[in-house]
């Protein structure tokens, strides 16, 4: 665990959250790797999203520490963070609904260029940003629909646009918020297959309640209830563990 | 067609605004500028409002501080260099903007309006109930400002041919600046910004720093536009910094619309010439002018759903606040 530790991309240690008296998240250490896929499962109200949410910096923690290639990042806020490399996308889609699709992997590119506020020329003209953009919509499938306003897009096709836009930053460590949710069998299988193509050269948290999507895609599972992780290992070892048997993955088996 | 809307159209109207002064009395080029004036003043709002997401309410204040130092640099009996008082005029309002916008921009929607609009109170009261150049009474400029080189007169202000002329020119700056930076990465992140701060926040845009520059260089050219009221008027009164002429340049932006940089200067021209066509004819025209302006934002529509957006964010952002503040209480 500790070697695994020293080369970690990112590390949360002993990471906290209050909102008044409630403990969303309570004393929850992981880490994640490039070229692998760290899965955080559990029951609604176990503190995932709240936990995406203090890595992203979205939300400030109320104690423990978040680093970054062993750089503390835990004071960074948000804008700050996407700079230095970690990516996300929201439980709920969030994109420039108004803009085309590749307005907003454009943005999303722009937003790393050398100059992200350039007050002068067009926005056509960088290179880098052009390339980070197209290699984007390659990668997710969007080219054919790079003229369609986002807000005509299926919900499947929104959520690979976050992806999309999330990868046109270049980031190393991604975080994913639920990207299956309300989604159809078919968009699904899409989605699934591209979080798997992000393995190479990221290393990818998700947080999914699909569990199927999550046993095939995880390398390593997180279980977390009430705030607390219960569990973490690979999915068998987790599968085996009789505390998640009792406090999740029993309702889960029963159901199926 | 694109050709005829991007080059033949604005070429036209180029022209047709250059000849005017040729083809009108006086008056009307005394007015024709004031309208030039107060579109600068609209356009540069627009900036902020439009394309930033931020409805500010103290726009009148950078534009009356203009006024006031241009009214202050001014000897009782000799002009003002313009070469100095210009650039102490737009640096004070960009100034005042860049103290303002620090603080306000730490607020969102109704909020900002709020603040905006305190701060602009608080600027207008500072000229109001001080003994500050001439108090309530305001202050006189007696000689419009010297624009010369090494003892040559380049423009004589005081001839209203040159002064609407020179007018037009700030105008057809302001266009083509606010044009280069709406078009610019640095303005397509502010509307993105606009469009969903959170998504552009995760992105990794600075968005604070991008708003307050925005904002900064919005209160500068509102600074232009207040100097050259001054210059035409030859007189500043605290007024000129009150709510009501924010308000008034809100108006403006509204009819104009929301989503185009010449569109304010349209709003100006509708506002005063109704005002103008409305004054020589009945004794209610502010009545009938309300009226009228309700009737035109009702009929465009799109106008208020921008505002009212910018003010309580778009309609599905709303809900989505809603889904973040229940992720919070996981």
């Amino acid at each position: 665990m500790s070697e695994r530790a020293a080369n970690a991309s990112m590390q949360a240690v002993a990471l906290s959250k209050s909102f008044g008296g409630l403990r969303a998240v309570a004393d929850v250490s992981l880490d994640v790797h490039t070229d692998e896929i760290h899965a955080v499962i559990g029951p609604n109200g176990a503190g995932k999203s709240t936990l995406i949410n203090l890595l992203s910096g979205d939300l400030h923690v109320s104690g423990g520490s978040i680093h970054l290639d062993g750089r503390d990042v835990t004071r960074l806020r948000s804008e700050r963070r996407a700079r230095a490399g970690i990516g996300r996308s929201f439980q709920k889609t969030t994109i420039f609904a108004q803009s085309t699709v590749h307005e907003n992997v454009r943005l999303a590119a722009q937003a790393h260029a050398k100059s992200p506020l350039r007050m002068f020329g067009g926005v056509r003209g960088d290179a880098a940003v052009n390339r980070a953009a197209h290699e984007a919509l390659e990668q997710t499938g969007l080219m054919p629909r790079k003229a369609t306003p986002a807000n005509k897009l299926s919900h499947g096709e929104q959520r690979q646009l976050e992806i999309a836009m999330v990868l046109a930053t270049t980031p190393r460590i991604i975080l994913l918020d639920e990207p299956l949710a309300g989604m159809g069998l078919q968009e699904a299988r899409r989605i699934v297959e591209l979080i798997a193509s992000l393995r190479k050269g990221h290393a990818v948290l998700l947080v999914e309640h699909d569990m199927d999507a999550v046993f095939e895609l995880a390398d390593r599972l997180t279980v977390m209830q009430d705030g607390r992780v219960i569990a973490t290992g690979s999915p068998n070892e987790v599968r085996r563990d009789p505390a998640v048997r009792a406090a999740y993955l029993g309702t889960h088996g029963d159901a199926a | 067609m694109a050709f005829a809307r991007t080059w033949l159209l604005p070429a036209l109207l180029l022209l047709a605004a250059v000849a005017l002064p040729f083809l009108v009395p006086t008056y009307y080029v005394q007015f024709a500028s004031k309208v030039l004036i107060m579109g600068i003043l609209a356009m540069a709002l627009n900036l902020v409002v439009g394309f930033g997401g931020l409805v500010s309410m103290c726009h009148a204040a950078f534009f009356g501080l203009a006024g006031y130092v241009l009214a202050i640099a001014t000897p009782k009996y000799d002009p003002a260099s313009f070469w100095t008082s210009f650039p102490l005029a737009v640096g004070v309002s960009a100034f005042a903007a860049l103290i303002i916008g620090a603080l306000a921009l730490r607020t969102r929607g109704v909020y900002f309006i709020m603040v905006t609009l305190a701060f602009g109170e608080m600027l207008f009261f500072l000229f109001h109930d001080t003994k500050l150049a001439g108090g309530s009474d305001g202050a006189f400029i007696n000689y419009k400002p010297d624009v010369t080189i090494g003892g040559v007169t380049l423009l004589n202000l005081d001839k209203p041919l040159i002064f609407y002329l020179t007018v037009l020119a700030f105008t057809v700056a302001t266009i083509a600046l606010l044009t280069m930076l709406v078009r610019s990465p640095f303005g397509h992140a502010l509307q993105a910004a606009r469009d969903n701060e959170r998504r552009a926040r995760s992105l990794g845009f600075p968005i604070f720093r991008l708003r307050l520059t925005a904002f900064v260089i919005s209160g500068a050219v509102a600074g232009v536009a207040g100097y050259l009221a001054a210059a035409q008027y030859g007189y500043v009164a605290p007024q000129m910094l009150g709510w009501h002429v924010s308000a008034t340049v809100l108006v403006m932006v509204l009819i104009g619309g929301l989503r185009s940089v010449a569109g304010p200067l349209v709003g100006a021209l509708v506002l005063l010439g109704l005002e103008e066509v409305l004054k020589s004819s009945t004794e209610y025209w502010k009545l009938i002018e309300g009226l009228v302006v309700i009737a035109i934002v009702l009929m465009l529509p799109d106008g208020m759903r921008h505002l009212l957006n910018a003010v309580f964010g778009p309609a599905d952002d709303r809900s989505e606040e809603a889904a973040v503040g229940e992720a919070k209480h996981v």
